[in-house]
């Protein structure tokens, strides 16, 4: 049931819009390996094309590749740490090599697991994803932007790296402009500091940030970055540009992420300073819930803010 | 759906003669990309000879002038490192001019030793182990939910049942049904290193496959008469097919048959003349 007060995780809010899809177009295919995630789910006319392979997360990336080949979509279902390393020799051979239109429904991303412990934990995901060719890697940061960015990847030729979590985050502000795949959505603009966040909490660390250095009179830039891979690199040199610093925030290991492209991207073609906010180069070694694990770990506003000003020496 | 049907199903384009005749002219430009400057996987394409051909000229439904014709039947060859078994047989069965072959193995050329789809008839990249039955699981599905009666075999290698890969895809392939799914295992005893039964050893064959719910045979991998009728038998409903080819590695070429260095080989020119020799005497004995 969904209320105001209660809303949906990026996985079953993807899964709502799938459901959604699915009896309408013929090319779906849903491939699960036993997550769990479409127990009880009513696919109508559709029910055919729901084809749970168990717990076989490389059968699951070949089968979705075979099926790709023959004209279907294959959405296939497991969590991030397995698609992104257990199954990733499959991901890279039989659908990035191939250039395939499967969609990669990746959940409990980053350490949204939380006392599940780093087994399923996924902090590799995104360095891993982005440096496949033909990839398209995706993160929501909200329920909303997981809904409109599934149904504008529909038409992509090639694979998509879709990268959700556990549980429910906060909505992004309602006034935020509309959330257009493969471009950054520019959520503030200020001139001093470009604060670049990939995924739900960082997205919202970096926007309590801006308004914390707001009110010490320095004004940022906020850009949420959904799309990893292509990285839209016009709004980021004109951001970086504009402002005198750099700051990324990321779910994710500090290393070859969110913050490494940015720092490629700029370091050929702008003289500004890039801060990377990331997981440390750790595995996590207590429980915790997802809150709980990104505020040990220092993605949180202060250090956005800690790092914006470090970088500007204000 | 295409507007010009493939060959029905059950047209051979050759009776056995022929086919041993195609056999013969396959191992020839095996045997001539080996002589190449990077040579090949000489053993593991002579003793998958007979499969192809069987599939190709026989079992499969295809049309070499329409390598995509949408009711094809599929064939991948998950022990990747046949390519240039494979490359023969596409030729020979007419997918292109059997003299591209000579460009295999050279800068630009999209005859690599692992196959790729560049090259006409091929259906997918391989060459990492394991990965074959898992797109067959995913071909044989999207056939079936097409309401289509083509069929999607696979052709691993013996050693390359190693893989944990492998036992996923059998585990999914008959835990949903597949009989529109049948893999052939090119059983010829070798891996790099030496025997399988010494490396980790794989029988009883038969009897897992069976256990894994798959309705299994074994033939003489080189005999062309049995391989054709164990591929047409109509699979048992509900259980996908696995066709054990007892095979020879090298075979055809004495001086290397039943050898694990005749893995990967580069012949020099005496050898490259001896082997077609032999290829050549046999055929003239009528023999295989």
């Amino acid at each position: 049931m969904t209320t105001a007060t209660a809303p949906l995780s990026s996985r079953e809010t993807y899964r709502d819009v799938l459901l959604e899809l699915m009896p309408a177009d013929e090319r779906l295919v849903c491939l699960d390996s036993d997550t769990g995630l479409f127990n009880g789910a009513d696919f109508g006319t559709a029910a055919e094309r729901y084809v749970n392979l168990g717990i076989a997360e490389h059968t699951l990336m070949g089968a979705a590749a075979g099926l790709a080949r023959k004209g279907r979509i294959p959405f296939v279902n497991t969590m991030a740490a397995f698609a992104s390393t257990r199954a990733l020799e499959a991901v890279k051979l039989d659908i990035a090599l191939n250039g395939l239109p499967v969609r990669i429904a990746a959940t409990h991303s980053g350490v949204s697991a939380g006392h599940l412990g780093p087994t399923h934990h996924s902090l590799e995901d995104l360095a891993v994803m982005r440096l496949l060719p033909n990839m398209t890697v995706v993160v929501p940061a909200d329920a909303a932007a997981t809904a409109s960015l599934l149904r504008q990847s529909l038409h992509l030729p090639g694979p998509v790296y879709l990268r959700l979590g556990r549980n429910a985050t906060p909505d992004l502000p309602t006034d935020a402009p509309p959330v257009e795949l493969g471009r950054i959505q520019v959520l503030r603009r200020g001139d001093a500091v470009t604060l670049a966040a990939c995924g739900p909490y960082p997205v919202h660390a970096a926007l309590a940030a801006a308004d914390q250095l707001a009110a010490a009179g320095i004004e940022a830039t906020v850009l949420n970055v959904h799309t990893v891979k292509p990285l839209d690199t016009a709004t980021l040199l004109t951001a970086a540009e504009v402002t005198g610093a750099v700051v990324t925030v990321e779910e994710h290991w500090r290393s070859g992420g969110f913050g490494s492209a940015v720092a490629e991207a700029l370091a050929e073609r702008s003289a500004t300073t890039v801060r990377r906010i990331g997981m440390p180069d750790a595995f996590a070694s207590v429980s915790g819930g997802h809150q709980y694990q990104l505020e040990r770990a220092g993605i949180t506003a202060r250090a956005v803010v800690e790092q914006a000003r470090e970088a500007l020496g204000v | 759906m295409s507007g010009v049907l493939a060959p029905p199903r059950g047209t051979s384009v050759a009776g056995v003669a022929e086919l041993e005749a195609a056999a013969r002219n396959v191992r020839e430009h095996i045997v001539d990309m080996c002589a190449g400057q990077e040579g090949g996987h000489l053993g593991g394409s002579m003793s998958l000879v007979e499969i192809l051909v069987a599939l190709y000229f026989d079992v499969m439904r295809i049309d070499p002038a329409r390598p995509r014709d949408p009711d094809r039947d599929t064939l991948l060859l998950s022990k990747g490192h046949g390519g240039i078994g494979l490359y023969a047989a596409l030729a020979e069965r007419g997918f292109f001019p059997a003299a591209q072959l000579a460009g295999y193995g050279g800068s630009g050329s999209e005859f690599m030793a692992h196959p790729h789809p560049e090259v006409p008839g091929v259906e997918m990249p391989t060459g990492s182990l394991g990965h074959g039955l898992a797109l067959g699981v995913g071909s044989a599905l999207a056939d079936r939910l097409d309401r289509s009666d083509r069929r999607t075999f696979v052709i691993m290698g013996d050693g390359e049942l190693q893989e944990g890969s492998v036992w996923e895809a059998a585990m999914a392939a008959s835990g949903h049904g597949l009989d529109n799914l049948t893999a052939v295992i090119d059983r010829n005893g070798l891996q790099i290193t030496g025997r399988t039964e010494t490396v980790v050893g794989l029988e009883p064959l038969a009897e897992r496959w069976r256990a894994f719910g798959w309705s299994t045979t074994e033939v003489d991998g080189h005999d062309l008469g049995a391989l054709t009728s164990a591929l047409r038998e109509p699979p048992e409903p509900g259980r996908p097919t696995m066709v054990i080819a007892r095979t020879v590695k090298g075979k055809g070429l004495p001086f290397i048959e039943g050898q694990a260095r005749s893995h990967y080989a580069r012949l020099g020119e005496r050898q490259h003349r001896r082997a077609l020799a032999v290829l050549r005497a046999c055929g003239t004995e009528g023999g295989k």
